[in-house]
């Protein structure tokens, strides 16, 4: 199964050399022979993916260039909307929900020539790191299907993995892209907070979610950014600057680049993990980058910061569902028992541990022990990482401690669950971007991704690097 | 003016030897086109949810983005009312309701856009403004079955998001009202503020403005008492009777040595009485925090320059000016009429036309009732009419007539009309040969108000309106008579 | 439970005390943060500091009024039809 890259396909779609048909029956081809097993789609949406692939060749055809990803087969996480087109968030609460309009990234992606193949799986709104949550059943890894995709964007990891698409979106709150991409061994992006529009994005927590790529290669999530990054209207969070382009960027090498080591980084990554992240540090050293030491002191309180702050702005986030204008009802013979009634069938266990422990943290009287102190935290952690860039252009960690685990080993423990994103989660936190590339394999011949961490708006520094941890590979 | 702390209080004040407190909440909805976060139009009327987007119905991923224009409002309103507008931020209040679509109200809570201001009351009163911050309104619940429209015993209810997100201003003054005079003082105050600045249509009927009060009494000298806030006043009149109403039931509770509860009590224009709506309890707990999806708000101070230069006159300063022009009261009957009808400028454009400005005011109070702001009818047309009241050529009756005459056609020649009227008014040297023999004739009470007894100037007043037949001008014979007196 | 109360969660007894030990036990491990020293540091609300961000005051069309009703749980005369509203403050 050799998917050829995004850029190869729009490139020949574009020039007329491959038709977006053609691209698309392959893509469908894989789809039905593995999805049975793999579970990445909440929704296949093959009719109107033929539709618009067809739409694509024939506007090839007819002189006009669709846009940089013509005939692109892409896969969308189910948290971002589409006009018409069930959106669930793998919850029942919203199961058959059909939004009445297009989320900012789905507008940008039409316009950019991509078709987009189908809605895929998730931990329910984006609540866990195993898509072992989800209200319609797990995603299994492709790679080995006893173990998990990782999550929450599971389903978007395993559809790449699996060539059901060419490249996928997912969103990223605590490590939600980066994670799954390490775990299915592909190429995953968290971008700077604000870098990409979160409209129409469904919210799990505000001020961390950020929509991001999965791709085969460095370039395609550079291509795939290109066009779905930039200044939108309708998100008041949205960066106003042009961002500069990353297709240009990854041209660059990594002489005389500053890749940092945090020496106090939290243990607790299996030697599988770390024995690749020193590979990478010895790659991009090899390829004429230098390679300091930093700290980040705060880095190992980022967990409890986290499990604070996202579920008290999940719990105000996720009160709309209330069974009053869309998604699901169970009646009751007044509207505040059918609130509770409604909220009690419609969320799973884990949104709802985390809508209680975020309305504890907000509630009178404990907000300054709980939320309050944790923005406090979330200040410190942003404090350190920019002393540490003062040193390092780039930084890297493990993506997750672990390769992929095996269905079930974790759910058991939240907590235990929760770190796997121990690396992920403070650059969240700072608001600062992140990727994880593939970097050989670890216990089982399973994939092992390096992060690559940037300062704020450091996208074409940590694209560098990560191009060249790719070429390493190579 | 600077505002320092409450009015002072005297005894005439007192209800039973109790000092009523009130603090006021106003909410207007801002005159924009827009939402105070989305693009739907803010529109009264319209058939029941037919302006809503994502924004307005909470959908699951839809983002606010604040409207330019509610913040101009906004702080067009806190520079009327002498505030400070500072760097502000939006917060989330968290609590359920049906007509609340995302079961959050984006307000504004410890920073908000205007505080520490103040209003002055007609009689130059100040009053505190503590905050007037931005936020989004509800949506509209009818209750259906039951009786009449009542929440308690409907059946069921209807929503309409037409109304949510609408921008409000709510304005928050310091517990500063003595009386429900001044509590109805200030709302009207306030709405001609609002009005003056284009902020706000401030129709209480409409609900495009609403007033909660918080309602106290204690002891002179004592600390305040627990006060209860009052929902649901509709009207201005219904405001002062829910005070009163208010401040009577937890006088007469203290009195019978029970304490009164904080809660929140609902005005019932039906049994003008209040009811308990809920009693405060931790159950409030709303769970604010900073809104994630929005940015703050910190206005530069070339804005704030430039929001200040644009105010037109505001009411008090124009009643002022009126005042000055007239010799009016500026917080008497007419002035107060004739500038919240926002005839004043007209009042004075009959002064700059020649006319007397005392008369115009007194005729447009009474005579424009109806019109707008502007009255149509040629300024000139109503000096040449009190020009003519003045030379004592006509009188007050016939000058309204011949007023009504020239309003119902739109315009006319004063002197053409009375003559045409056979309004021949007396000369000045006949009148005050007239005037002259009155005084021959009424010897004591020209001889009491010589000594200095004013009352019996009246006497010889009437006197001589009756020698003329009421053809003469009161006033011309008054001066008249005062001018001889000396 | 208080909390599951404001959440509008309605839950089995035995639900509340399985979270309720859950949501112990986190918050014990969450008390890593009581050990540093937060009482200088300002919170930190905002990922990317921007202010100012404003629409204009034009109106865009929105939504449909049938296709939102047509996916709401009930509806009547236009509007979203809800049970009778009970025990909720106003
Ligand atoms: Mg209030
Ligand atoms: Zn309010």
């Amino acid at each position: 199964m050799t998917a050829r890259t995004a850029s190869e396909i729009a490139a020949g779609v574009r020039s007329g050399t491959l038709a977006a048909a053609e691209v698309l029956e392959q893509h469908l081809d894989r789809i039905a022979a593995r999805e049975g097993e793999v579970h990445a789609f909440n929704l296949v949406m093959t009719d109107q993916a033929r539709r618009d692939a067809a739409a694509v060749d024939a506007a090839v055809a007819a002189g006009h260039d669709p846009g940089p990803l013509a005939g692109v087969p892409l896969a969308l996480k189910d948290n971002m909307c589409t006009r018409g087109i069930e959106t669930t968030c793998s919850s029942k609460i919203l199961e058959g929900w059909k939004p009445p309009y297009d989320a900012t990234v789905v507008t940008r992606l039409a316009a950019a020539g991509a078709v987009v193949v189908g809605k895929t799986n998730l931990d329910e709104f984006a609540m866990g790191s195993s898509t072992e949550n989800s209200a319609f059943g797990p995603t299994r890894n492709p790679l080995d299907i006893t173990r998990v995709p990782g999550g929450s964007s599971g389903g978007s990891a395993a559809a790449v993995a699996a060539g059901f698409a060419s490249v996928s979106l997912g969103s990223d709150t605590g490590g939600s892209i980066r994670q799954p991409a390490a775990l299915c061994g592909v190429v995953g992006v968290k971008p700077t907070y604000g870098y990409v529009s979160r409209y129409g994005l469904v919210a799990f927590a505000s001020s961390l979610d950020q929509i991001g790529p999965f791709t085969n290669t460095v370039h395609d999530a550079a291509l795939l950014l290109d066009v779905i990054g930039g200044h939108d209207p309708m998100d008041s969070t949205s960066i106003p600057d042009q961002h500069p382009s990353l297709l240009d960027a990854i041209r660059r090498d990594v002489v005389g680049l500053r890749v940092g080591r945090i020496t106090d980084l939290p243990d607790g990554a299996d030697p599988d993990v770390t024995e690749r992240l020193e590979a990478a540090f010895d790659a991009l050293r090899e390829a004429g980058a230098k390679i300091v030491d930093v700290q980040v002191p705060a880095f190992g309180y980022g967990l409890t910061a986290y499990y604070l702050i996202a579920p008290s702005e999940a719990s105000s986030n996720l009160a709309r569902y209330d069974g009053v204008r869309y998604g699901l009802r169970v009646e009751r013979p007044d509207t505040n028992a059918m609130y509770s009634a409604t909220r009690a069938a419609g969320f799973g266990d884990e949104v709802k541990r985390r809508i209680m422990l975020g309305t504890y943290a907000l509630s009178a009287g404990y907000y300054d022990a709980y939320y309050g102190k944790a923005l406090k935290v979330r200040r410190l952690i942003a404090d350190d990482f920019d002393r540490a860039y003062e040193h390092a252009d780039v930084l890297l960690t493990p993506t997750a401690p672990t390769v992929a685990f095996p269905f079930g080993s974790k759910t058991d423990n939240p907590l235990a669950m929760y770190l796997c994103d121990v690396y992920t989660i403070p650059t969240n936190l700072a608001g600062h971007p992140g990727m994880s590339v593939p970097f050989g394999t670890g216990q089982h011949g399973l994939p092992v991704g390096v992060q690559v961490l940037a300062a704020t708006l450091g996208e074409p520094t940590m694209f560098r690097a990560a191009a060249a941890l790719e070429r390493a590979m190579s | 003016m600077i505002y320092t702390a409450g009015p002072a209080t005297g005894n005439e004040i007192l209800i039973d030897g109790w000092e009523l407190v009130v603090g006021l909440e106003v909410h207007v909805e801002l005159a924009t086109a827009t939402k105070l976060f989305s693009a739907s139009a803010n529109r009264f009327g319209d058939d029941p949810n037919t302006n809503i987007d994502p924004v307005t119905l909470g959908l699951p991923g839809a983002l606010p983005v604040l409207n330019r224009h509610a913040v101009e409002l906004a702080m067009r309103i806190g520079t009327a009312l002498n505030c400070t507008i500072q760097r502000s931020t939006f917060h989330r209040k968290n609590y359920f309701y049906p007509d609340m679509p995302k079961a959050y109200q984006i307000s504004q809570y410890d920073q908000p856009l205007n505080v520490d201001g103040f209003l002055a009351l007609p009689d130059a009163t100040l009053i505190g403004i503590e905050r007037a911050h931005l936020e989004e309104d509800t949506g509209k619940s009818t209750h259906v079955g039951g009786n009449g429209g009542r929440i308690h015993g409907s059946t069921y209810s209807l929503i309409d998001f037409n109304r949510a997100g609408v921008p409000l201003v709510e304005i928050v003054s310091r517990p500063d009202l003595r009386t429900s005079e001044q509590a109805r003082q200030y709302v009207t105050e306030l709405r001609g503020i609002l009005i003056a600045i284009g902020a706000s249509d401030a129709k209480m009927e409409e609900g495009s403005m609403r007033c909660d009060a918080n309602v106290s009494v204690h002891r002179p000298g004592e600390p305040f008492g627990t006060r209860c806030e009052i929902k649901n006043v509709n009207s201005i009149r219904s405001l002062g009777r829910a005070i009163e109403y208010e401040a009577r039931r937890q006088i007469d509770m203290i009195e019978a040595g029970e304490t009164v509860r904080q809660e929140t009590r609902h005005w019932d224009e039906t049994d003008s009485r209040t009811h308990t709506l809920r009693v405060k309890e931790d159950a409030d707990d709303y769970r604010y925090f900073l809104e994630p999806d929005l940015v703050p708000l910190a206005p530069s101070a070339e804005w704030i320059k430039a929001i200040a230069d644009a105010m037109p006159m505001l009411p008090g300063a124009r009643r002022a000016r009126l005042g000055v022009a007239t010799g009016f009261p500026a917080d008497g009957e007419a002035i107060m009429v004739v500038v919240e009808r926002g005839q004043d400028d007209y009042v004075l454009a009959v002064g700059a036309a020649g006319g007397d400005v005392g008369r115009a005011l007194v005729h447009v109070k009474e005579a424009f009732a109806e019109a707008s702001a502007t009255p149509k009818l040629p300024a000139g047309d109503l000096a040449a009419l009190t020009t003519l009241e003045v030379a004592g050529l006509l009188t007050a009756t016939q000058a309204k007539t011949v007023l009504a005459e020239i309003v119902a056609a739109g315009g006319g020649d004063a002197t053409a009309i009375a003559r045409a009227r056979g309004f021949e008014a007396m000369d000045t040297s006949a009148l005050e040969a007239m005037v002259d023999q009155v005084i021959a004739d009424n010897g004591p009470a020209w001889a009491k108000y010589r000594n200095g007894e004013d009352k019996a100037l009246g006497a010889l007043v009437g006197a001589a309106m009756k020698a003329s037949n009421g053809k003469a001008d009161g006033k011309f014979v008054t001066a008249l008579l005062q001018s001889k007196r000396t | 439970m208080k909390v599951a109360k404001l959440a509008r969660l309605d839950l089995a007894p035995d639900a509340i005390e399985r979270t309720t030990a859950q949501l112990a036990g986190m918050l014990e491990h969450f008390a890593d943060i009581d050990a540093l020293d937060l009482d200088t540091v300002q919170p930190m609300t905002q990922p990317y500091p921007l202010q100012n961000v404003f629409r204009d005051d034009v109106v865009v069309n929105g939504l449909d009024r049938d296709e939102v009703l047509a996916a709401a749980p009930a509806s009547e005369d236009g509007r979203f039809r809800v049970p009778p509203i009970l025990g909720l403050d106003s």
